[in-house]
């Protein structure tokens, strides 16, 4: 097992592994999501409640779960990198942080635009959009931290620490602020018996979340393909690729 | 260098000590949450009926704000003279002492708030039977927000950013303290009974207390590289 871990764990290897992915990886973002999308807007019936409104549910619900993901996944890494020093492990942690915060504003700003009809107004003080908002913050604040150290095994740990810190805190920051205050309509998926929305309906979300998922990753390994480049400068593998 | 707690007692002493003997820099989180809560009624109105509706949230948010301002100064001289430096190389366990350094910064500016919190809830006119819950919620509230800010200082001190970047990454992480001692309030002034988000606060504060003293002390140490 740690043979496994260390290959992973070696920069030349996630290099040439994630350029051979990436392609397979984009292509089935590409084909999931166009299915989906065809699915959601074209062949899933309009709901009784919010007419054709509630398509955006397509869109707001992967972006919000992938936001959520991507803050633990980056919580993931960065532990992993401060416990076992593995230096892969901080450029995934650094490469996930943009992209988790943009999810997270894409989730907000199509909750905000899926408020307006349905609630009357762009930005109600509803728990899981805030709760939403304050992720934002999160990852923003992780950003900041991470640009503020010069040195970037420095930014790493630093960084790290506090994105290990927050995500204990986020079930804490998430049911603090569920209780505070809930218009939301409850969850419709991840419900036990049976879900809380039709077949129809069920099938291109859960399909534009694996398209979301794939996306996500595709996007990871590229963006953790360049910080492996920007921190391997000067190392050996590199000159001779 | 005997037992766990060894240096506790030093450092807890030591930093009290310098901290009044320079009484000016004490009082200044004070000052802070006394201004706050008095813009807010000129901001607003001084309507007793809003301002007693507003008055939790007010309070807490000042709360906040002011054990925030204070926390620039924690690790900062230390590490500027090398105090700190001295503090890691002690032998003991780097934990402890940061637990006393953060222990002291609070009795010396989150215990005042707790004081002075029933003047300021009067001036809102709110309600003298709340106050306990009030002075209850930020007694046991305000020792996490200066264990939680004493991470983000850690991780800050000895970059140069000023306190805007340490304020982005505490208040996030804060937001729990605030809703769980603002909402207590509330109840307490609706006449219900309020022990349910106390023990909540009580329970995050036993968290905090045993978790993050181990982020402050590796913070200190990412800080020193």
């Amino acid at each position: 097992m740690w043979k496994l871990f260390h290959q992973f764990g070696s920069p030349p290897h996630f290099y040439r592994l994630a350029g051979y992915l990436i392609p397979w990886f984009g292509a089935a973002a590409l084909i999931l999501i166009l299915i989906a999308t065809y699915g959601g807007l074209v062949l899933a019936p309009a709901d009784y409640l919010q007419g054709d409104g509630f398509r955006i549910i397509y869109v707001h619900v992967p972006s919000a779960s992938m936001s959520l993901f991507a803050y633990t996944l980056m919580a993931t890494a960065a532990g992993i990198g401060l416990i076992w020093r593995i230096k892969l492990a901080h450029a995934v942690a650094a490469a996930v942080a943009p992209i988790g915060a943009s999810f997270t504003f894409l989730a907000l700003a199509t909750g905000s635009i899926w408020g307006k009809p349905m609630w009357g107004t762009w930005w109600a003080w509803d728990a899981r959009l805030t709760s939403e908002l304050i992720l934002l913050f999160l990852f923003l604040g992780y950003m900041s931290l991470r640009a503020a150290n010069d040195d970037v095994g420095k930014a790493d740990r630093a960084s790290g620490l506090l994105a290990v810190v927050g995500v204990v805190n986020v079930p804490i920051i998430h049911y603090s602020v569920e209780w505070w205050n809930s218009l939301h309509q409850g969850a419709t998926i991840i419900k036990l018996g049976k879900p809380a929305i039709t077949g129809d309906m069920l099938w291109p979300l859960l399909m534009m979340l694996a398209g979301f998922g794939f996306y996500f990753a595709t996007v990871m390994m590229i963006r953790t393909r360049s910080q492996v480049l920007q921190r391997e400068r000067k190392s050996q593998w590199l000159k001779s690729l | 260098m005997s037992g766990p707690m060894s240096g506790f007692g030093t450092v807890l002493a030591r930093d009290l000590r310098l901290a009044f003997r320079r009484p000016g820099e004490m009082a200044n989180p004070l000052l802070f949450f006394v201004l706050i809560t008095a813009i807010f009624p000129l901001g607003l109105s001084p309507e007793p009926e809003l301002l007693r509706t507003v008055a939790p949230g007010i309070l807490w948010g000042a709360a906040l704000l002011s054990s925030l301002l204070a926390l620039d100064l924690l690790f900062k001289n230390d590490y500027e003279d090398g105090s700190l430096e001295q503090l890691v190389l002690s032998g003991h366990s780097l934990p402890v002492l940061v637990l006393a350094k953060t222990l002291a910064h609070w009795v010396v500016s989150g215990l005042p708030l707790v004081l002075a919190a029933p003047l300021l809830a009067s001036a809102l006119y709110l309600p003298a039977h709340a106050w306990d819950t009030l002075m209850l919620g930020l007694l046991i509230g305000t020792p996490t927000l200066s264990l939680l800010g004493a991470v983000g200082a850690a991780l800050t001190t000895g970059l140069g950013t000023g306190s805007a970047l340490l304020s982005l990454l505490v208040l996030p992480l804060a937001t729990p303290i605030l809703i769980f001692g603002a909402r207590g309030v509330d109840l307490a002034v609706q006449g219900l009974d309020p022990v349910g988000p106390m023990y909540l606060l009580g329970a995050i504060l036993f968290l905090a207390v045993s978790l993050l003293p181990l982020a402050i002390a590796t913070a200190v140490r990412i800080s020193l590289d």
